[in-house]
């Protein structure tokens, strides 16, 4: 068993939190991990990514091969196609549709959902949307954690517990407002998987 | 169970359980993890061991020297750059030698992910003669850096532990075992051993010279370099560091039928490159950084073509490593991925919404509309992003504190209006002596603090500067009526341009501190400035 994922987004959008819950579940289930992220002068609202490997081999590399990511998990629309040279044939794609509009040059919004939804195995939902109707916003980083989890090597059970772990310090509101989130997200992806199946 | 920790955090868990009684550093991305994990660290505090900042690295690395000198076990640490401002008495404290063991951790930026430069620290341990140690994945993170300790002690010298951005900033589990007792205080059995005067410098230089064959055994018989036996001699290979695991991840199972050597010890063993050498027909090199080893074992003119790596093309010059490249290196086939669509644009960091950074510059480039011949010299911190547009500010950045000298000698050669534009850390961090020399000759330049009370692009760690600038400026010698205290705030745009144009105008020497805390700060943090700023005020 062995994964690799890349997870991406803005400075500030949750990425270390997500590759945190990734890590603490794989830990939990004696598996190997890498996570590579970054610090320092990119945080400031720039471009954002960290790779995640889980297997129960050995993983040599912190860094993640050109076309050896099985999956992207992105909190923006935009950041989601910047590391598609990761990306392995059908690897699997989940977005949010919010722009982070800090730049001038953004795309246009109708080009790039399409340029995503060109990819066969692509998520692109409104998180931020799901998150905010559960009355929690920022979790919208959780909500597309969820929409992913299907296609983890992490049983749900392991995921959860490992979201109760990292937000218990913020109190049991926080907790349970992350663990519906998950679960949003794993719902509304089941739908998608479903209608790809059918269409 | 093993514990989910940063290469960083590794390093410093290794550190505690290495029996330290103090880190001392200045934080630099990417070493700054490291002295931030022992300050939260409940062991740490339980055990009194000392983690707060120091003001820059020269003062860091002294401090760990005094303690060393006390007979305690002390580290230091910095980023590659930061090396640099401790190069005086890093040189001369391999000279002296240590007592308590001292470890110096460098972090190296290849690629340049946050810094000027990708200087490779590994030439300054070969240029002091100490050994240094490299390693591969955050588990020998932990390990290397107890064995360092050791073997400071056992040599008598400062060791180096090179650490590289990806190490440092990746996780991984990590086995922790036991934790080893502070030192007591002993003092070193030669009286003479820290007074470098000529007549005893001498004789400890002779003997940094005469230990450099047992550093090399050393080295020799490390855990930490292996010589790995393979089945195909057309080629072997010496990969240091992180480049190893690039290596093992181009080979499935880390099955490489070429002979490794594995460098994380040096000097560089001699033996074992040489039995690579008579076995292999060539030598490919794989280090992240300089071409270090390479450079070491090819022939001047490599007219043989033995030895392979970044000075033969096989790899770039410069740029970190990865397991792509090195593919390449071995000569794989190169893999057809896709291609990011023309559609993403670059997004470079930028200022946070509500600095009062940007506050200053929009006053700034208003006066520059004003005097064309206004140039403004830049210096390390958040505020380096004025160099970018929506700004396009800062004229030069090049070194910490080289804002305000660079303006003196800008001014000095006739440029008017000459601006220095340095954060309140980086002042206090090497800014002050260069304004004592405008002080002396009181230059016609003026030097903006842009004082956001935090060390902010690092992760607002605290200022030493945090309620002294003024103070500091006046025990310098600043004219108090050219010492200048403002608020960026958008409300006070027009006054503050005035105030600035003033400045600008007098023919002197003068310090305008831009004043307002780092909005990543707590509420907490902000308050305790608040605090401290009413305290120099009265």
């Amino acid at each position: 068993m062995k994964i690799n994922i890349i997870l991406a987004g803005v400075g500030g959008q949750g990425i270390l939190t997500n590759a945190a819950v990734l890590d603490t579940a794989a830990l939990a289930c004696n598996l190997n991990i890498k996570q590579s992220e970054v610090h320092g002068m990119s945080q400031r609202g720039g471009a954002v990514e960290s790779h995640v490997r889980i297997s129960d081999k050995e993983i040599f590399s912190d860094l993640i091969p050109l076309g050896k990511a099985d999956m992207i998990i992105s909190v923006e629309p935009m950041e989601l196609l910047r590391y598609l040279p990761f990306l392995k044939k059908d690897g699997l794609l989940v977005t949010d549709s919010n722009p982070f509009l800090n730049i001038t040059k953004y795309p246009d919004l109708e080009e790039l959902y399409a340029e995503i939804q060109s990819y066969p195995n692509s998520i692109l939902i409104d998180a931020q949307k799901i998150a905010k109707d559960l009355g929690n916003s920022r979790a919208t980083n959780i909500v597309l954690l969820g929409a992913a989890s299907s296609q983890l090597p992490l049983s749900d059970e392991s995921l959860i517990q490992a979201i109760k772990t990292l937000f218990e310090r913020k109190g049991a509101k926080i907790v349970t407002k992350n663990t519906e989130a998950f679960n949003a997200g794993k719902e509304i992806a089941k739908e998608i998987f479903l209608k790809n199946i059918v269409s | 169970m093993k514990k989910l920790l940063l290469g960083n955090e590794a390093l410093a868990q290794g550190a505690i359980d290495a029996g330290i009684s103090g880190v001392y550093a200045y934080p630099g991305t990417p070493s700054t993890e490291i002295t931030e994990y022992i300050q939260k660290s409940k062991i740490a505090q339980e055990l009194k061991i000392h983690s707060n900042w120091s003001v820059n690295e020269k003062t860091a690395m002294e401090a760990a020297l005094g303690m060393s000198y006390a007979g305690k076990r002390v580290m230091t640490v910095m980023k590659h750059v930061g090396l640099n401002v401790a190069a005086d008495v890093f040189m001369n404290m391999a000279v002296s030698g240590i007592n308590g063991g001292l470890v110096v951790v460098v972090a190296d930026d290849p690629s340049m992910h946050s810094s000027q430069n990708e200087q490779d620290s590994r030439n300054y341990g070969k240029f002091a003669l100490i050994p240094i140690l490299e390693p591969s994945n955050q588990q020998e993170v932990y390990e290397i850096t107890k064995h360092a300790f050791n073997l400071s002690e056992q040599m008598g010298l400062p060791i180096m532990i090179r650490m590289v951005t990806r190490l440092a900033h990746s996780r991984a589990g990590v086995e922790i075992g036991k934790r080893k007792l502070q030192n007591s205080i002993h003092l070193s059995k030669n009286p003479h051993q820290f007074q470098l005067i000529p007549v005893h410098a001498r004789n400890r230089y002779q003997h940094l010279i005469n230990i450099q064959t047992d550093s090399r055994e050393n080295s020799e018989n490390s855990y930490f370099n292996k010589f790995i036996e393979g089945s195909d001699n057309s080629m072997g290979i010496i990969a240091s560091g992180i480049a190893f695991n690039y290596l093992m991840e181009n080979f499935e199972n880390g099955n490489c039928p070429y002979p490794i050597l594995k460098i994380s010890q040096y000097p560089l063993p001699k033996r074992q490159v040489k039995k690579l050498f008579d076995t292999c027909e060539k030598i490919l090199v794989l280090e992240d950084g300089y071409p270090f080893i390479e450079e070491l074992i090819s022939d001047f003119l490599n007219e043989n073509k033995k030895v392979i790596g970044r000075l033969t093309g096989h790899l770039s010059r410069v740029g970190e490593l990865n397991p792509d490249n090195i593919s390449k290196a071995l000569g794989f086939d190169i893999k057809h991925t896709e291609k990011i669509p023309e559609i993403v644009s670059g997004r470079p960091p930028e200022l946070c919404v509500g600095c009062g950074h940007r506050d200053l510059f929009n006053a700034i480039n208003i006066l520059g509309k004003e005097n064309d011949n206004q140039k403004v010299f830049g210096d390390i911190g958040c505020y380096a992003l004025g160099v970018l547009p929506p700004f396009n500010s800062i004229n030069t950045l090049i070194d910490m504190g080289a804002s305000i000298t660079m303006a003196k000698g800008a001014s000095d050669a006739g440029i008017h209006p000459a601006i220095a534009i340095i954060g309140d850390s980086t002042f206090t961090h090497s800014g002050m002596t260069g304004l004592l020399e405008a002080v002396v000759e009181n230059t016609k330049m003026t030097v903006i603090i842009s004082d956001n009370s935090a060390i902010a692009m690092t992760g607002a760690q605290d200022s030493s500067a945090s309620g002294r600038l003024v103070t500091i400026c006046k025990g310098i010698g600043v004219h108090p009526e050219h010492l200048k205290v403002l608020t960026p705030l958008h409300k006070n745009l027009e006054e503050n341009i005035d105030l600035i144009r003033n400045e600008i105008n007098y023919d002197g020497v003068s310090v305008i501190i831009s004043q307002r805390p780092c909005v990543q700060l707590s509420k907490e943090k902000k308050d305790n400035i608040k605090h401290l700023l009413e305290i120099a005020i009265n």
